[in-house]
């Protein structure tokens, strides 16, 4: 057809123009890598190439991997075909060029998770013993089918965008299609993907590479950067920052919960029920004990943590245990009095939470101290709070680093008793749908960010119920335990802010000015926030957008309004009355008035980012076993294309037509030339008298 | 489309121009000279052509389809023009050249004559024309795709390298027409290869209708190198002689005493009527002793 789907060449300045389409939006996977393995998909270092094939059935299958007339194949996987059995086939055959998986809904299985079964078995707490650990006792992601951890030797990636996924059908549709069973014919349909990865076997490999690199070349070439990022803490006493090692007289209660998540691709990760959940609920939980905490103060301290890179073997709270273990963070383990971390909480299955603990730690006083003091405070709210068997070992969680440590009291609020009642764990699909947050059609977007699901509404308990626990565990008075409620409508603003729309007024209003002024690239792009934690401030300047939400509201919820001026905000401590060591200041734009301006003014905090990179990059133990050696390799250009390619016998045909064409003109031209003479003779004007 | 078509459609469209260079240009550096000058001059009136082009493309609206169109056509036509006028003006340089020549040599005429001039400019033109329509097209075909995907003929490839061979060849044969005319003053001579050549790129301008296009110009090739041939000193006669030549030289036994390419003073003149070819042969079929 002269015209493709309306993208009709008219006016193509160039051959390229005439013979490539190129794909937009890509969604890659890349190759990560710890101390002993490589992770990820690869292509080869110009590009993969292979015939479309739309893999629907199971005959589809059969083509592809024996008995297709033209492989290589480029496979477009439809999305009930993504599964471990179907992938490893693809891994184990040659025929296949590529992959390229679509993400929709329509054909979804009824779980999909491809973690492990047992995330971060090697880098929890080690004082099990063989029967307990690597999940032997209890599977906590029975539904993992680990083909995030699989090493693929060809690209995979992922297609997101419904124009581009019609584009590719199209084109299949028109030169690929099996008539009658009969194979297509020549010039087929063909794609191809480009992700080659610079780093190879494992981090030390990749490392001993770069630091070579870096000792003998003139133009270093890094090959891979450690996942890096921030850590974002808070407390409700403010502690001071310049002040490293023990605090004095300060005992701390430690709240935590983590700030990322991970999905087969790149960039991908909506972690809704495994992170934004929890989350969420820590934040409504802040925004519920500040005020009450200012007023009747208890205590102790309580110390609120969210900790980035937990689905890497815990960077970020391994690196806050390691500092506080050197001296090097503002309070350590001595100030610790007890951790209360908060796990998936979004998929209440009869409004029963559970209380996670470890074997051994049971048999602490404190921990059932601190079970009952939780259930107290559930007494008046509509949940139910309990605790799993006493074999059960505590779930992949952050305080896992803690108690690896010191054996400090703690436990670990989750929705699930043995296994996560999360389906889509660490996966693509983990989004807004699997954590019931849906709106009533017809509703703005600035109705959709107040409007209260149920979801918001049973957060805001779970928000309530911590609040009150958190309180009661710093020393609290019981009777003030009435006046701690988490708002419902906070909790609706932050989780139709992380799940469905980053971009909408409440965030705009918090952050600062050159962040919301900017266009398409700023951290306010159009969409929900992804989670993967990324290279952070290393790479790609300031910390990532989830870390900066996040400090951000905690700036607003815990924060106070001064009348600082814009360079007064950035630099305080010219004035007498700031105080830079306890507190952060933020320059926040402030809401949007009727006529669209806005006033910006500086908020004062006691918010703080901590570094979160793994110790071992720090201590150069790139092998190491205690410490999390994740690092994302580098690539150069990661793109797809799609064209026509032709048969090999119109290539060999045309070698043999120009080979031909060659001899025959160097053969007439040799005669010619030889008998130019003969040829030329009448009336020609000779150069020489001779004759 | 990768290196088979690469080469296979390089090898189509430079493939005579390569032999032809090879076989009649390399060794004289006159020659070599001529010809670059030649192609020097055709990339200067490409170059003044498609400034002209390139200031109507600007200057107008770019979303007007048939306007782009017109004035693609008119591009095409002006750069025929351009092109024609440029060979003229190559023309009227070589001739002054070749009193200079004249004056620098040991003989008394020049080295080379004005019909070798004329072959050798026309196939400089040739081989630049060729380049710049080639070079961007054979880079291309070096991916993996071919083209199509947006309707247009898979054989795209083949037949950009077959239009290109024609041109080459057409503009050295228009070339030895052009400057004889030049010679002999016969100006319809000059007005024809202009209008075969303003024929030829509307030809062109048919694609992607290629049996429209490469036919027809196929048939203008084989009957313009005819028309060359004649004008630049052959016959029916010597043509008849030629294969007479290479037929006996079949049947009778043959003892072959080959002639060096260089010109041999004086040889022994034979008798026969054959002896009129020997004194300054270069290389000869093979010489009979009968």
């Amino acid at each position: 057809s002269p015209e493709f789907l309306g993208l009709g060449c008219v006016l193509c300045s160039s051959v390229e123009q005439k013979i490539y389409v190129v794909l937009n939006e890509t969604v890659p996977c890349v190759r990560l890598l710890n101390a002993t393995h490589q992770i990820g998909c690869q292509s080869s270092i110009s590009g993969d190439t292979g015939v479309l094939h739309v893999l629907e059935t199971e005959s589809d299958l059969d083509w592809i991997l024996s008995s297709g007339p033209h492989p290589p194949y480029m496979v477009i996987m439809e999305t009930a075909f993504f599964n471990r059995s179907v992938m490893m086939r693809m891994k184990n055959s040659s025929r296949v060029a590529g992959v390229a998986v679509i993400i929709s809904k329509t054909g979804l299985a009824d779980n999909f998770s491809p973690h492990t079964t047992c995330p971060n078995q090697n880098t929890g707490v080690e004082s099990y013993g063989s029967d307990l650990a690597n999940c032997n006792g209890t599977v906590w992601n029975p539904l993992g089918n680990g083909l995030s951890y699989e090493d693929f030797s060809f690209p995979v990636f992922a297609l997101k965008d419904e124009n581009q996924t019609q584009v590719l059908r199209k084109c299949y549709e028109d030169h690929n299609q099996r008539v009658n069973g009969s194979a297509p014919q020549y010039p087929l349909c063909a794609m191809q993907l480009f992700s080659h990865m610079h780093a190879v076997t494992d981090t030390v490999t990749c490392m001993r590479r770069t630091d070579l690199q870096n000792r003998f070349s003139i133009n270093p070439e890094v090959l891979c950067d450690p996942l890096s990022d921030f850590n974002v803490w808070t407390s409700t006493r403010p502690l001071n920052n310049s002040a490293k090692g023990h605090a004095a007289d300060e005992s701390v209660v430690i709240a935590a919960t983590r700030l990322d998540g991970r999905s087969f691709f790149w960039e991908q990760a909506p972690a809704a029920e495994g992170t934004v959940s929890g989350i969420v609920t820590l934040l409504a939980t802040i925004q519920a004990l500040y005020p009450v905490t200012q007023e009747a103060p208890p205590p102790r301290n309580i110390f609120f943590s969210f900790f980035q890179g937990e689905a890497f073997d815990y960077i970020g709270s391994s690196k806050m245990v390691y500092d506080m273990e050197k001296n090097d963070f503002v309070i350590d383990m001595n100030n610790v009095h007890s951790m209360l971390e908060i796990g998936q909480v979004g998929l209440l299955s009869g409004r029963s939470l559970w209380m996670h603990s470890d074997p051994v730690s049971r048999q602490n006083k404190s921990v059932s101290e601190m079970m009952s003091r939780i259930q107290s405070a559930a007494a008046g709210l509509k949940l139910t709070v309990d605790h799993p068997s006493v074999s059960q070992p505590l779930p992949p969680s952050s305080f896992q680093r803690f108690l690896r440590a010191r054996r400090i009291p703690g436990l670990v609020l989750a929705d699930h008793n043995t296994s996560f009642t999360n389906r889509y764990y660490e996966s693509m699909y983990d989004d807004a749908e699997n954590l019931n947050v849906t709106y009533p059609p017809g509703l703005t977007p600035d109705e959709q960010l107040v409007y209260e699901t149920d979801a918001a509404k049973s957060l805001a308990e779970v928000a309530t119920l911590v609040a009150r626990s958190l309180y009661l565990q710093a020393g609290g008075e019981e009777n003030n335990l009435n006046n701690i409620t988490a708002d419902p409508k906070i909790v609706a603003q932050l989780l139709y802010g992380f799940l469905v729309q980053k971009n909408n007024s409440w965030f705009r209003s918090l952050l600062p000015p050159e962040v919301t002024k900017k266009g398409v690239n700023s951290i306010l792009s159009p969409g929900p926030p992804q989670f993967y934690i990324g290279l952070g401030p290393r790479v790609h300047g300031p910390a990532h957008s989830v870390t900066r939400f996040v400090q951000y509201i905690l700036a607003n919820l815990t924060g106070t309004v001064t009348n600082l001026t814009e360079s007064q905000c950035q630099n305080p401590s010219e004035l007498s009355t700031e105080n830079k060591d306890l507190f952060s200041y933020f320059w926040v734009s402030g809401p949007a008035s009727v006529n669209g301006t806005r006033e910006p003014f500086c908020v004062r905090a006691s918010v703080r980012l901590s570094k979160a990179v793994s110790p071992a990059f720090e201590l150069l133990e790139y092998g190491s076993r205690n410490y999390s050696t994740w690092t994302e390799s580098r690539w150069k250009s990661i793109r797809a294309r799609i064209f026509l390619v032709a048969s090999r016998e119109l290539e060999m045909l045309t070698l043999g037509v120009g080979v031909a064409v060659l001899l025959l003109s160097l053969l007439v031209t040799y005669f010619i030339s030889s008998k130019a003479e003969l040829l030329f003779s009448s009336a020609r004007e000779t150069p020489t008298t001779t004759y | 489309m990768t290196l088979a078509v690469f080469f296979g459609c390089a090898f189509i469209a430079f493939g005579p121009s390569f032999a032809l260079f090879v076989f009649t240009i390399a060794k004289d550096p006159l020659r070599v000279i001529i010809l670059i000058a030649g192609a020097f001059f055709w990339l200067l009136s490409l170059l003044l052509s498609s400034l002209v082009w390139f200031i109507a493309i600007k200057a107008s609206n770019s979303q007007d389809l048939t306007l782009q169109r017109g004035l693609l056509i008119f591009g095409v036509f002006f750069s025929v023009l351009l092109q024609e006028v440029f060979r003229f003006a190559y023309y009227r340089l070589l001739r002054k050249a070749t009193e200079g020549l004249a004056a620098i040599s040991d003989d008394d005429g020049s080295a080379i004559s004005v019909r070798q001039m004329a072959y050798v400019a026309g196939l400089g033109f040739g081989i630049m024309s060729g380049a710049f329509s080639m070079i961007n097209i054979l880079s291309d075909s070096l991916g993996p795709g071919t083209v199509g995907i947006f309707g247009d003929s898979q054989y795209y490839f083949i037949t950009a390298a077959l239009m290109t061979l024609a041109l080459t060849l057409l503009h050295t044969f228009w070339g030895v027409v052009f400057f004889e005319g030049c010679e002999k003053s016969r100006w319809w001579v000059i007005a024809a290869v202009v209008s075969l050549h303003l024929l030829v790129a509307g030809l062109s301008l048919l694609n992607p209708l290629y049996e429209g296009s490469l036919p027809p110009v196929y048939v203008i090739t084989l009957a313009t190198g005819v028309w060359a041939f004649f004008s630049s000193g052959g016959s029916l006669h010597s043509l008849s002689a030629l294969c007479t030549l290479c037929g006996f030289e079949s049947r009778a036994s043959r003892t072959m005493t080959e002639v060096p390419l260089s010109k041999t003073p004086n040889p022994q003149p034979l008798p026969g009527r054959r002896s009129m070819w020997l004194p300054t042969a270069p290389g000869v079929c093979s010489r009979q002793e009968s």
